[in-house]
């Protein structure tokens, strides 16, 4: 089944792939079990004749017992995934390492315009240069992308990367993320943003350090 | 308490009022109350199938004129019909696309579970469990499914009206929801925000009816712990509405003031916030779930002693899980709102109490398990659709780890796999819960049986399409797929995804079709099946100690109560069952 997830290329996706195996093979277990039980009890106490069901209406500590034991396991298994989830949300969403590259996102309908501040590092100047659904950034490096959007809420996906945030009207928020392979992935919105959401995408374009820098000197030649 | 004293006597016998518009129509019975939500769940239920149907059509397909369009002559579609302008020569625009799945959640939600769930099974079933006459408020009954008819008919009008029904989600989210110009809809978003708000009414008053019904109109020795699951639980899902519901009614009137008279509460431009709604949404939203949920479990918690013959595995103990989960149902509400930009550090408080609502659930699970172990288990069609709620939830409950859990959220969030997790709950307990408790409760209504063998054909087709349909999703939506995409073939990464959508379509089209063989079963039986006993599957509750169908009255006297609700294969009785009216002296049951 998690064969299915897109080629993972962030620092993190691989935590978040690591997270979601955990549950899959934790719920797997209960799947199997569960209904590994369900059919034997099926097969086994299905009608015959002459037979009568045992009486037992489970209100005694000692019977209930029977389902309060698993649902004390469920219990120590969900503070097992939070605890190692606590991590993870941490590394992506609340703790930003230092940025080696800035940049504006801005969702409006039906695009997504990416703002770099230039060689001053500075958004508001003159060596600002827009592009449009084109995200370039270089390998390796942190990546902070600061998301706005124009007129709805829409939503930041790069799902190689295993990162998502909505991209809100009158607020900026921060992310972050560092690519680990060079290439091409898509960046799509995640969140229905009207009639042409379905067209709603750009690119990601991860460079080798040494294509970045042939990149920033065709886009800032000047410097 | 007696006959003739008590809050019983204001429901002494009445003859049933003549004449088909009291009797039929602007009745105040419950019985007749239940049958028209049914009809009405009934026929949302296929407008939201029909847009289900074309949702699929779309994604399988996307941009093919939908099959049987080709029929209509091309002049027709040159027209300017509500039809023609819908869909373009058959196939389906991201417009229309938009506005299809935005209606097919409102209404299932809404429209279908709701009504019956909730309307038909709690007004049909809660003064019958409880030895009532009806409802302690008939006329305020009557006046709940009225208004409920008039929001359909609203909802209704909105396909129509000049820009088409409303394409902002179910969840209709602002600034998209708050602005004509950036949602292309005008007034069907209107429309659509005064029908929601009217259903909130309705249900607010048929649940006031239900607790009062419980609690003041019980039949004389029916403790609250005596009383059947189905009540207690239809009653905690009244509650539940209505402490939820009361700030997204003030929502929707604020959303629609942006709309309509110029403020801006949900409009950033104007000084707004767009992040209030979706507070104030799923504030209501995630308890609503398990409005719908609750009594759809309390179905199969009903069958499935019955059929095993056997008590309930810990009565007592499924209760208090269920306070359980209801109370954590009002703190977990910021889980859909993990990636909306709301403080990053509220997330894991509620991945806390998000996972944690698994325990109760699971507590229910395992005592709906441990009621199977040892029991003389027979399978009906009741018994089948029962058995399907608890391993279709089983499922449901398992993959909404993955979403409750934050980081994992960060990918999954508003992919297919949100959309597999959900199905698989709600259509749990909308049609699993639902078929099982008209299977099983149809003789009562209406005083005939349903034929067997096609209720199992119908279930084995419905079970096997059903997880043909939404298993592959899951994996369709580890594959990245967002939702509420009208075309996956855009997106370059979604290509080799497509074979599964196909297959995921096909499976939904033969999921569709197999209902036909419900809708042949339900009129026929209706006229020609055969004749119900009071009692036909020797169950406990004091809906089968009068006859099927009741009079209008209920009972002819009321019963008086001795037991609790599944005394099944009690030691010191011959039969493997006993009914909770049965006077019995002495043994263990009779203090049960
Ligand atoms: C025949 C069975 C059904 C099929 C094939 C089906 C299919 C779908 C699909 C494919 C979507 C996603 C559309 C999109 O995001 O583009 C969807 C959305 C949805 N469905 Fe169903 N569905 C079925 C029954 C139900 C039932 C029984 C319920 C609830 C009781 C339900 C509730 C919803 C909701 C709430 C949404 C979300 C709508 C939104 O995104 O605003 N569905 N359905
Ligand atoms: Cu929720």
């Amino acid at each position: 089944m998690l064969r299915w997830l897109p080629e993972s290329v962030s620092t993190f996706s691989g935590d978040i792939d690591a997270l979601i195996r955990l549950i899959y093979y934790t719920v797997g277990a209960w799947f199997v079990l569960t209904f590994a039980v369900i059919l034997i009890f099926l097969v086994r106490y299905r009608y015959r004749p002459g037979r009568r069901a045992v009486y037992l209406p489970g209100n005694t500590l000692a019977q209930s017992a029977w389902v309060l034991v698993p649902g004390l396991v469920v219990l120590l298994l969900d503070i097992g995934i939070d605890i190692y989830g606590e991590r993870v949300w941490e590394a992506v969403k609340l703790h930003q390492p230092p940025a080696a590259v800035q940049v504006r996102v801005t969702g409006k309908q039906f695009a997504w315009e990416v703002l770099y501040p230039g060689p001053d590092g500075r958004f508001g100047t003159a060596d600002d240069r827009q592009l449009n659904g084109e995200l370039h950034v270089p390998v390796h490096q942190v990546v902070h992308v600061t998301l706005g959007a124009e007129d709805v809420i829409h939503s930041f996906f790069l799902p190689h990367l295993r990162l998502k945030q909505d991209a809100l009207p009158g607020r900026q928020l921060t992310v972050w993320f560092e690519a680990t392979v060079p290439g091409t992935y898509p960046l799509v919105c995640a969140e229905l943003c009207g009639t042409g959401h379905t067209g709603m995408f750009g690119r990601l374009i991860v460079h080798t350090p040494e294509d970045y820098q042939a990149w920033v000197k065709a886009q800032w030649p000047s410097s | 308490m007696s006959e003739t004293s008590g809050p019983q006597a204001a429901h002494a016998v009445h003859p049933a009022p003549q004449g088909f518009v009291r009797r039929y129509l602007f009745s105040t019975d419950h019985k007749v109350i239940a049958k028209q939500y049914l009809a009405i769940a009934l026929f949302w239920a296929v407008v939201g199938g029909l847009s289900a149907f074309l949702i699929r059509w779309q994604l399988a397909w996307p941009g093919e004129p939908v099959i049987g369009s080709g029929l209509l002559p091309e002049a027709f579609w040159d027209g300017d019909s509500w039809l023609a302008q819908s869909l373009q020569y058959g196939s389906i625009p991201a417009e229309f696309y938009n506005k299809l799945f935005t209606m097919h959640g409102t209404i299932m939600v809404f429209f279908v579970a709701m009504p019956l769930l909730l309307g038909a099974l709690g007004n049909f079933l809660i003064p019958l469990m409880v030895g009532a006459r009806d409802m302690a408020f008939p006329r305020l009954n009557m006046l709940s499914v009225w208004t409920l008819a008039v929001a359909s008919v609203i909802l209704l009008i909105s396909f129509f009206v000049p820009g088409g029904a409303a394409a902002s989600g179910w969840t209709a989210y602002p600034p998209l929801s708050a602005v004509p110009e950036l949602s292309e809809v005008n007034w069907g978003q209107n429309l659509w925000l005064i029908a929601v708000a009217l259903e909130f009414a309705s249900f607010l008053m048929g649940g006031i009816n239900f607790l009062t019904t419980t609690v003041n109109l019980r039949a004389p020795g029916l403790s609250l712990f005596r009383l059947p699951i189905m009540v207690w639980f239809q009653c905690i899902a009244a509650v539940l509405f209505m402490l939820s519901v009361g700030p997204l009614i003030a929502g929707a009137v604020m959303l629609l003031l942006d709309r309509l008279a110029g403020t801006s509460f949900f409009i950033p431009s104007g000084g707004g916030e767009p992040l209030l709604w979706q507070h104030l949404f799923w504030f209501f939203g995630h308890p609503e779930v398990y409005v719908i949920m609750i009594p759809g479990m309390a179905a199969a918690l009903e069958i499935l002693p019955v059929f095993s013959r056997k008590p309930l595995f810990g009565y007592r103990l499924i209760v208090y899980a269920t306070f359980a989960a209801g109370f954590l149902s009002f703190i977990v509400w910021a889980h859909h709102m993990f990636q909306s930009g709301m403080d990053p550090r509220l997330a894991m408080p509620f991945s806390i109490t998000t996972i944690l609502i698994s325990v109760p659930f699971a507590l229910m699970v395992f005592a709906m398990i441990a009621t199977l172990w040892g029991g003389v288990i027979r399978f009906p069609t009741p018994m089948l659709f029962a058995l399907g709620v608890l391993g279709v939830f089983i499922m449901g409950g398992l993959s909404g780890i993955f979403n409750g859990s934050a980081p994992a959220d960060i990918y999954i969030h508003d992919t297919y796999f949100v959309v597999a997790h959900f199905h698989y709950t709600l259509f749990a307990a909308t049609f699993f819960g639902g078929f099982a408790a008209i299977y099983y409760w149809f003789p009562k209504m209406f005083g005939r049986m349903l034929n067997d063998t096609l209720g199992k054909i119908h279930f084995w087709w419905t079970f096997i399409a059903f997880n043909a349909t939404f298993l592959p999703m899951h994996l369709v939506g580890l594959g990245g797929m967002m939702r509420r995409i009208a075309n996956p073939l855009n997106y370059d990464f979604l290509q080799p995804l497509q074979p599964l959508n196909v297959w995921i379509s096909i499976s939904a089209f033969v999921l569709m079709l197999g209902q036909l063989v419900f809708v042949v079963n339900f009129f026929w039986s209706l006229v020609a099946g055969r004749r119900a006993e009071a009692n036909p599957w020797q169950a406990n509750t004091l809906e089968w100690s009068t006859a099927s169908p009741p009079p209008h009255h209920n009972f002819d006297t009321i019963p008086t109560v001795y037991r609790g609700p599944y005394e099944y294969s009690p030691p010191g009785v011959a039969e493997d069952w006993l009914p909770q009216h049965r006077p019995l002296v002495g043994g263990p049951a009779a203090t049960a």
